[in-house]
C-alpha cells in the first residue's frame, strides 16, 4: 500500500473517511475504506464494476448511511444523513444519470429544490444573476431560458455542475461524468474542473478510463471488491500499475489481434436513406458491406445517424428507401424473423433496450429469443432456461452467478456481459455491436473486445459501433467514418488519429484513400 | 449507475407494508368514526363481525369478493403490459349482456351445467369486445386507453339502459328496469346448497359456483403472466416497451390481446350477480365493482394471489358496512365509501408512505 503518508497534516483534508463499511444484505460494498481527499485536489477514483465506487459516494452525498466509520468534512467529524447535509458541508454531487426536469429550463432546473420562498420571482433574479457570474467565472457557458430537452449532454451536465456550484458546493462528486460525451465535450469538461482546481474547490470523480485519470487528476484510489487497494500520486503512476491494481493481475491495456481473414460479403446496405418521425433524413445514402470475417468499425461523434443505422438493420426503423441484404437476401422488417437468419444485435443502450431491467436475469436471458421452442410447449420449460441462463453466466463470468437476481441489481459491466452472452453464445452469422464496453470496467473491456476478435476469427461479419475512436481503431479491420447521416470516408484503422478525427467532425477532402 | 433502490425482504414487501397501510387507514377511519360520536372499537367489532361472524355473512362477502376478484384481475393483467384499464365497469355491464342473451336464449332446452359454461363464454366474449374498440384505437392509433374506457363505461350505460328499459324488459309488472328471470332449471345452485349437506351454514347468502369460477381465473392469470410466452410478452411491453419492440414483440398485438384479456376478466364478473344471483339482468348490475376492481389490483400488487386477499379485504369491508349501516343509523353508507376510500389512498396513492423507514429498518440485512 502506498497510500501518501507523507501530505502535510497542517491543512485539514476536504474530505476523510476512516473505517467506512458498507453492507447490503450479504455483499459487503464497501469495507473499511480509509480515504483522504486533499483540498484543492482533484482526484479520481477507479476500480472494476461493483467495486463499491458509486456506493461510497452515495455514502458522501447521504443517499447511504454508512454501517460503521466515520467521516470528516474539512477536519471536522459529521453525520451526512441526507443530500441537504452533504449540501449544507458543500458537497455536490453530478450523477451519471443526470437528476434534470426535462421541461423545466435551465434556470427553473437551478432554482429547483432552492426556491427561495413561495414567490419565484425574486429567487429567479438571483439565481440569474449567480448564474451569470458562475458562467464568467468558470467558463460554464449556457443559455438559462433553454429548455432542458433541447440541450445536448454536454451542455445538461454543465448544468448539473451549475446546480452544485450555486448551492455552494466545495467539493463536487462526479460519477462516470464522461460516459455519454463526446470527446469534444470531455476535453471541456476537464476545462472546467481544472478551473475549479484553481479556485481552491476539491473534485473527486470516478471513471473508468485511465486516459482521463492520468490527463486531469492530481492523486487517484482504487477500489477493488469493497476495500480500498491504495492511494498513489497520478505522476507517479501509469496506466499499466494502476489497471494491475484493479484487476490484481496484468491486463492487456491494447488489443491482440491478427490480421483478418475476410470471405465473401455477409452484410450489405445498398443506397439506405431513413427519415426520422419528424422527417429529418437521419441516414443519407449510406451504403457499406461487411464481410465474413471482418469487423467494420463506424467512427463518428454521436448523434451522426450511426444509431438509426445500426437499428434500420435491426429491423426496428423502416428506412424510406434503399436495400439491406444478408447473405444475398433482402432483410425484413422484423426483429424476430432477423434473429433466426441469425442476425444478432447488441443494442447501444442496454437499459434503453438491451435488457428489460425489472425480470429475472434467466428471463433476459432470453429476451428474444423467448419464442424458440427449447424453451418450451404451450409453458415455458422452466429447467431449459434455468440451464441456458446458468450455461451463460458461466461462459461470461457474470458475477453474482445468480439467474434469479433482477438484472437491474448487477453492476453495469455485469448487465453488458449478459447482453453479450445471450447474443454470442447463439451462434450468430452477422452482428450489430453498438458501445460494447459503455460503462464497463477495463478488465471486463478486455474479456469483452476479446470475444468480439474471437467471434471475428470464427468468420462471424462484425458491423461495429461505437463513440470510442480508440476502441473503434483496436478492433476494426476497417474504419468508416459517418457524420451527418452520411459515410464521408473509409480509413484503416492505423490512420492518423488527426485525421480521422478531422473527418469525424466533417471535414472532407483532405487525404482522400481508398472506396467504401 | 446504482440508484438507492433498497430492496426488502418479500414477507415486508408483501406482508408487512400492506398490512401497516391497512392499520393507518383504519387508525384514520377510526379517528372520523370517533369525531361524529361513535365508538371506533365497536364499528370495527360490528363491520367484522357482519362479515365473518355468521354463516350467511360470510356468504355475502366471498358474494362480493368474487365480482372484485374479476374486476381486480382485469385491472392487473392490463397492468402488466403497462395499460391502465379504467373500463372495467362497463366491460363488466357489456359482459352482464353476454350472460343474459345466452341464458335468455337457451334456459328452456339446456340445464345449468350445460348452460353455465356457455355463459362464462358469452361473458368473456362480451367483455373483450367492449375492451376492443379502446384496444385498437390505443395500439394503432396512440389514443390514451383511460380516456377512451372512461367513455366507453358511459356509452355502457347507456346502451343498458336504452336494451333493459327498451327492448330486453319483459314490460308488465316489472319495477325496476331489466329482463325477465332466467328459468330456475339454468341457474346454477349456490355454495349454501351446495355446502349445506357438509354441515356449512351460509344462510341466504347468494355467493355462488362464480367463486370457483373467479379463483379458477386468478390461477389461470398467473399461468398466464409468468409460465407462457405470451405473459412473458406482456410483462417485457409493461416493464420496457423499447426492450420488447428489441425484442421482436408484436408491441399492438399484444396491447390489443392483453386488452381483450382484461376485458374478458371483467365480463365475467357478470357471472356471479346476473346467473349465479339474480338470475336475471338488471339496470347497473355492476355497482362499481369495476371502479374497486381498480383499487383490488393496486392493493394485490397486480399479482393474482394479492388479488384475491385484496379482493376479500373489499368482500368484508361490504358485507360488514351494509351491516354497520344497519344497526348503527348514526353511519350512513357514505361513511363507508369514506372507510373504502382511506383504504384505497394508504393502500394506492400512498404506498410508499412506510417503505423508507422500513427500507431503513430492514435494507440492511435484506437478502
Ligand atoms: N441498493 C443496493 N442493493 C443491493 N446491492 C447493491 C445496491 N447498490 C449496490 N449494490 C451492490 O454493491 C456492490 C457495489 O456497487 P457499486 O454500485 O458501488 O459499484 P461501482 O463500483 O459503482 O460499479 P460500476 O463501475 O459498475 O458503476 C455491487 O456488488 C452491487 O451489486
Ligand atoms: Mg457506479
Amino acid at each position: 500500500m502506498n497510500l501518501d503518508k507523507t501530505e502535510p497534516t497542517a491543512v485539514p483534508a476536504a474530505i476523510e473517511l476512516i473505517g467506512v463499511s458498507k453492507s447490503f444484505g450479504p455483499v459487503k460494498a464497501n469495507s473499511d475504506i480509509h480515504l483522504r481527499v486533499a483540498k484543492g485536489a482533484i482526484h479520481g477514483i477507479v476500480g472494476e464494476n461493483g467495486a463499491g465506487k458509486s456506493t461510497l459516494m452515495s455514502i458522501l452525498y447521504g443517499f447511504y448511511q454508512a454501517d460503521s466509520g466515520e467521516i470528516r468534512v474539512n477536519g471536522q467529524p459529521v453525520r451526512i444523513r441526507d443530500s441537504q447535509e452533504a449540501i449544507r458541508l458543500g458537497i455536490g454531487m453530478v450523477h451519471q444519470h443526470f437528476m434534470l426536469v426535462e421541461n423545466f429550463t435551465v434556470l427553473e432546473n437551478v432554482l429547483l429544490g432552492a426556491e427561495g420562498g413561495a414567490l419565484l420571482g425574486k429567487g429567479k433574479a438571483e439565481a440569474r444573476a449567480k448564474l451569470a457570474e458562475l458562467a464568467r467565472e468558470h467558463g460554464l457557458e449556457v443559455d438559462p431560458d433553454a429548455l432542458i430537452s433541447d440541450l445536448p449532454v454536454g451542455a445538461q451536465q454543465r448544468v448539473e455542475i451549475l446546480k452544485a456550484l450555486t448551492r455552494g458546493a466545495e467539493i463536487l462528486i462526479l460519477d462516470e461524468p464522461t460516459g455519454v460525451l463526446t470527446p469534444d465535450e470531455a476535453d471541456q469538461l476537464f476545462e472546467v474542473l481544472r478551473q475549479l482546481r484553481a479556485e481552491g474547490k476539491t473534485v473527486l470523480i470516478i471513471t473508468h478510463k485511465l486516459r482521463e485519470i492520468m490527463a486531469i487528476t492530481d492523486a487517484v484510489s482504487v477500489m477493488r471488491q469493497g476495500r480500498m487497494v491504495g492511494t498513489v500520486r497520478t505522476a507517479e503512476t501509469s496506466p499499466e500499475q494502476l489497471a494491475e491494481m484493479m484487476v490484481g493481475r496484468r491486463v492487456l491495456l491494447k488489443v491482440e489481434k491478427g490480421p483478418a481473414n475476410p470471405g465473401p460479403a455477409a452484410l450489405t446496405v445498398e443506397n439506405l436513406t431513413l427519415r426520422d418521425g419528424a422527417g429529418v433524413e437521419r441516414l443519407k445514402n449510406v451504403s457499406l458491406t461487411v464481410r465474413r470475417g471482418e469487423i467494420v468499425g463506424i467512427a463518428g461523434v454521436a448523434g451522426n445517424g450511426q444509431s438509426e443505422l445500426l437499428e434500420a438493420i435491426a429491423g426496428l426503423r423502416r428506412p424510406t428507401s434503399g436495400r439491406i441484404l444478408l447473405d444475398g437476401t433482402p432483410i425484413p422488417h422484423d426483429p424476430r424473423a432477423l434473429r433466426e437468419m441469425r442476425l444478432a444485435h447488441i443494442p447501444e443502450d442496454r437499459h434503453k433496450m438491451g435488457l428489460v431491467l425489472k425480470f429475472e436475469t434467466r428471463e433476459n436471458s432470453i429476451l428474444g429469443y423467448h419464442l424458440d421452442h427449447r424453451y418450451g410447449g404451450a409453458l415455458f420449460d422452466r429447467a431449459a432456461i434455468e440451464a441456458e441462463c446458468q450455461s451463460q453466466m458461466e461462459a461470461y463470468d457474470v458475477r453474482p452467478p445468480n439467474s434469479r437476481l433482477k438484472t437491474a441489481n448487477f453492476s453495469g459491466g455485469n448487465q453488458q456481459k449478459i447482453v453479450l452472452a445471450r447474443e454470442f453464445e447463439r451462434g450468430p452469422h452477422a452482428l450489430l455491436i453498438g458501445q460494447p464496453t459503455r460503462g464497463v470496467d477495463i478488465g471486463a473491456i478486455e474479456f469483452i473486445h476479446r470475444r468480439i476478435i474471437e467471434m471475428r476469427d470464427a468468420g462471424k461479419a462484425i458491423l461495429l459501433v461505437s463513440v470510442e475512436l480508440d476502441e473503434i481503431r483496436s478492433l476494426s479491420d476497417r474504419v468508416l467514418v459517418m457524420f451527418d447521416g452520411r459515410i464521408v470516408g473509409e480509413r484503416s484503422p492505423e490512420a492518423d488519429e488527426r485525421e480521422l478525427g478531422l473527418l469525424m467532425a466533417g471535414v472532407t477532402g483532405a487525404g482522400e484513400r481508398g472506396a467504401a | 449507475m446504482s440508484q438507492p433502490a433498497a430492496r426488502l425482504p418479500l414477507w415486508v414487501d408483501f406482508g408487512l407494508i400492506p398490512l401497516l397501510n391497512l392499520v393507518a387507514a383504519f387508525a384514520v377511519a377510526g379517528l372520523v368514526v370517533a369525531l361524529i360520536g361513535e365508538n371506533p372499537l365497536d364499528v370495527a367489532r360490528i363491520i367484522l363481525y357482519g362479515a365473518f361472524g355468521y354463516g350467511e355473512g360470510v356468504g355475502f362477502t366471498l358474494f362480493y369478493a368474487t365480482n372484485f376478484i374479476f374486476t381486480g384481475l382485469a385491472v392487473a393483467v392490463a397492468f402488466h403490459a403497462g395499460l391502465f384499464n379504467i373500463g372495467g365497469e362497463g366491460q363488466a355491464y357489456i359482459g352482464g349482456l353476454g350472460v343474459a342473451l345466452v341464458a335468455l336464449g337457451l334456459d328452456p332446452y339446456l340445464p345449468w351445467w350445460l348452460l353455465a359454461p356457455l355463459a362464462v363464454i358469452g361473458a368473456a366474449l362480451f367483455g373483450a369486445l367492449w375492451a376492443w374498440i379502446p384496444a385498437v384505437l390505443q395500439a394503432k392509433r396512440g389514443s390514451h386507453i383511460v380516456i377512451t374506457t372512461i367513455m366507453f363505461n358511459f356509452i355502457a350505460a347507456s346502451l343498458m339502459a336504452w336494451l333493459l328499459v327498451d327492448v330486453l324488459n319483459p314490460g308488465a309488472g316489472s319495477m325496476s328496469p331489466g329482463t325477465r328471470f332466467f328459468d330456475a332449471e339454468a341457474v346454477p345452485p349456490r355454495l349454501s346448497e351446495i355446502l349445506a349437506p357438509f354441515g356449512v351454514d351460509l344462510g341466504g347468502s347468494p355467493a355462488n359456483l362464480a367463486l370457483v369460477a373467479a379463483v379458477l381465473a386468478a390461477l389461470g392469470v398467473w399461468l398466464l403472466l409468468w409460465r407462457t410466452r405470451l405473459g412473458y410478452e406482456i410483462r417485457a411491453l409493461g416493464h420496457n416497451s423499447s426492450a420488447a419492440a428489441y425484442a421482436g414483440v408484436p408491441i399492438a398485438r399484444v396491447i390489443i390481446i392483453a386488452m381483450l384479456i382484461s376485458g374478458a376478466l371483467a365480463g365475467m364478473m357478470a357471472l356471479n350477480p346476473v346467473l349465479g344471483d339474480q338470475g336475471r339482468l338488471l339496470l347497473e348490475f355492476p355497482g362499481g365493482a369495476g371502479f374497486v376492481g381498480i383499487a383490488v389490483a393496486l392493493m394485490g400488487r397486480s399479482h393474482p394471489l394479492g388479488v384475491i386477499f385484496a379482493a376479500l379485504l373489499f368482500g368484508m369491508l361490504y358485507q360488514g358496512g351494509s351491516e354497520l349501516a344497519f344497526e348503527k343509523p348514526s353511519i350512513s353508507r357514505d361513511m363507508l365509501i369514506l372507510i373504502q376510500g382511506l383504504v384505497i389512498l394508504f393502500s394506492g396513492a400512498l404506498e410508499n408512505l412506510f417503505r423508507p423507514a422500513l427500507a431503513r429498518i430492514f435494507a440492511p440485512r435484506a437478502a
